[in-house]
């Protein structure tokens, strides 16, 4: 199966990324291509093979539920592209 | 005495006998790396590292100082350095300065070690060819016109090219080990969790490892010591406990079992790579090693099922790039999604976008059984495939690409590029080991062989790779005019 011009710009918005309509053909295709790559894994027999999400099969540790963090605010706040007292400032959001 | 001909065992025993001090030690590699015309480093931390060098050089006179004390090295720029520039090689983070140490880059700063400065990569360890850095490609230092590999491309140039003792890399489908091979040094990406992730930027958590890239295998013993351990700020980090890396590297070989993939050797291997490699394993059968095949069908299936899993993990990963806490973000927004939007498309490079589509389309609802479900199951095959073979045999080997580095440029489409990871993927998939260690040259250009071991055996790997550096000299080898 594969993706048309469409298709692609809804994924891209997705995951809010925009693509310019001058690169949208090539894109579609450069995308197709992978894609073409990725149908071998529909041919072949995983039987009752459990999925693998970690390499070792391990689970989450868990920890004390202790605060460790120091509080590094300031530190944040200072690389932030805008930010107003204690928060960080976007465009209105709501009227 | 030249050096930076030196490997870092020999460093060690000349800060120790006073032959020179870490000033004068880190003032030389600078210079070298100011001299350099490679573009391995993003930022060179010149007054950083001769405060840390002579900081180093007290504690060595006062009798306060750990093995590695001293010693300079080149930190990838995916490592977060409290106060200093970290990248990632993106636009995304051109203007971040970290307020924070990975804790990698804290347990050096612990040793008193010299950071020399940020190397060069892929933007955001995505890549074959260090083409996709945002400061633009780095160049290999046997041929200028030759890509050095990716994504470490920066961290392998350099350690070639004798501007640093010793890089760091991180590898989550081959980028310790194809830079590694390209420009002949010695490099390791351990065991999945033995190295804390906490600080390394995250590209696919369940393949992301940190590893040393070295002269000798002797040195990424040494570093590798310094680097692994449990840390409790990194949830996926091994709390096995680390052995001293460096005990086991003079046993010897006799009787060691060594597993040939045959689905390594088939079509698609370049003809001088194959005999570089054929030419390795023919110096460990005379040390005494047993050789045979073993197959690991799956393998071949690492390409898709890698190309699936990773980007799905990215395109959850760098959702945190929003434009709103850190990191760029564009002009003028006029809403919250515009500013989303623009921050984004902005901010990031050509395949970082393509990874991050990949992932979001392959996660999204009425795709994901038949993608991501889909290579996680094929994941545990390709795992099986290795844990049947190392029933049989201790080690096995192969080359660690296809051919060896290609012309900057000439591999245009994301799919030929993608092909070329095929004999590194399936370590990352199955959270293994692997070693690239320089073999010999194939016209002019270095060759590396892959070693790849069981779960937890880095011991094993770098003893391995130890006794044929001992008996050979292609690590020794340099590019010319250096």
């Amino acid at each position: 199966m594969s993706l048309d011009n469409k298709q692609v710009k809804e994924i891209a918005y997705l995951a809010r990324l925009s693509i310019e309509d001058t690169e949208l053909e090539q894109s579609t295709s450069e995308l197709n291509n992978i894609l073409s790559l990725m149908a071998d894994l529909s041919e072949i027999d995983t039987g009752d093979a459990e999925p693998m999400a970690h390499p070792l099969h391990m689970s989450q540790r868990l920890r004390e539920d202790e605060v460790t963090e120091e509080n590094l605010a300031e530190e944040f706040q200072a690389i932030a592209p805008k930010t107003g007292k204690s928060h960080f400032l976007v465009p209105t959001v709501i009227e | 005495m030249i050096m930076h001909n030196l490997s870092i065992a020999e460093l060690i025993k000349g800060l120790k006998n006073k032959d020179f001090s870490s000033v004068e030690l880190t003032q030389h590699y600078l210079k070298r790396i100011n001299e350099s015309k490679l573009n391995a480093f993003i930022s060179v931390t010149d007054d950083l590292a001769l405060s840390q060098a002579n900081e180093a050089d007290l504690k060595i006179a006062k009798g306060d100082s750990t093995l590695l004390t001293g010693i300079p090295y080149a930190h990838k720029d995916i490592f977060c350095t409290k106060g200093v520039k970290t990248s990632a090689g993106s636009k995304m983070l051109d203007s971040f300065i970290s307020p924070y140490d990975a804790t990698l880059s804290h347990k050096f700063n612990l040793e008193n070690m010299v950071m020399l400065g940020k190397t060069n990569m892929d933007e955001f360890a995505m890549g074959s060819s260090n083409e996709n850095s945002y400061y633009g490609p780095v160049k290999n230092p046997w041929d200028l016109k030759k890509v050095p590999g990716g994504s470490s491309g920066g961290s392998a140039a350099a350690v070639a090219s004798r501007i640093t003792p010793f890089a760091t890399g991180t590898d989550t489908g081959g980028s310790i080990r194809q830079p590694a091979s390209l420009c002949g040094i010695t490099g390791i990406k351990p065991t999945y969790g033995r190295i804390s992730r906490y600080g390394m930027i995250a590209y696919a958590s369940s393949l992301d490892q940190a590893g040393p890239m070295t002269q000798t295998a002797e040195d990424a013993a040494i570093v590798l010591n310094a680097m692994a351990g449990f840390d409790t700020k990194d949830s996926t980090s091994a709390t096995k406990e680390t052995p001293d890396y460096t005990k086991k590297l003079t046993n010897s070989l006799d009787g060691l079992k060594i597993g040939l993939p045959k689905e390594f050797f088939s079509s698609g291997l370049d003809d001088g790579v194959e005999k570089v490699v054929m030419q390795a394993i023919k110096e460990y059968e005379a040390m005494g090693a047993k050789i045979q095949e073993v197959s690991l069908p799956n393998s071949m299936h690492a390409i898709p099922t890698y190309y699936i899993v990773a980007p799905c993990e990215c395109s959850s990963n760098l959702s945190r790039f929003d434009g709103v806490r850190y990191g760029y973000r564009c002009e003028d927004p006029k809403d919250l999604d515009d500013l989303y939007l623009r921050s984004r498309s902005e901010g990031f490079g050509k395949e970082v976008k393509r990874r991050i589509m990949i992932g979001a389309y392959a996660l999204s609802a009425g795709y994901y059984d038949a993608y991501y479900l889909k290579a996680q199951k094929v994941r545990q095959l390709i795992s099986e495939d290795f844990k049947k073979a190392f029933q049989s045999v201790d080690v096995i080997m192969g080359p660690v690409s296809p051919s060896t580095a290609f012309d900057l440029g000439s591999v245009k489409d994301p799919v030929s590029m993608y092909l070329a990871d095929i004999y590194t993927l399936s370590v990352n998939l199955a959270g293994l080991p692997g070693m690239s260690i320089p073999a010999g040259f194939s016209k002019n250009l270095p060759v590396g062989l892959q070693l790849i071991g069981n779960h937890w055996s880095e011991e094993l790997l770098l003893n391995t790779a130890h006794q044929f550096q001992l008996k050979t000299d292609w690590h020794k080898s340099t590019p010319i005019e250096l």
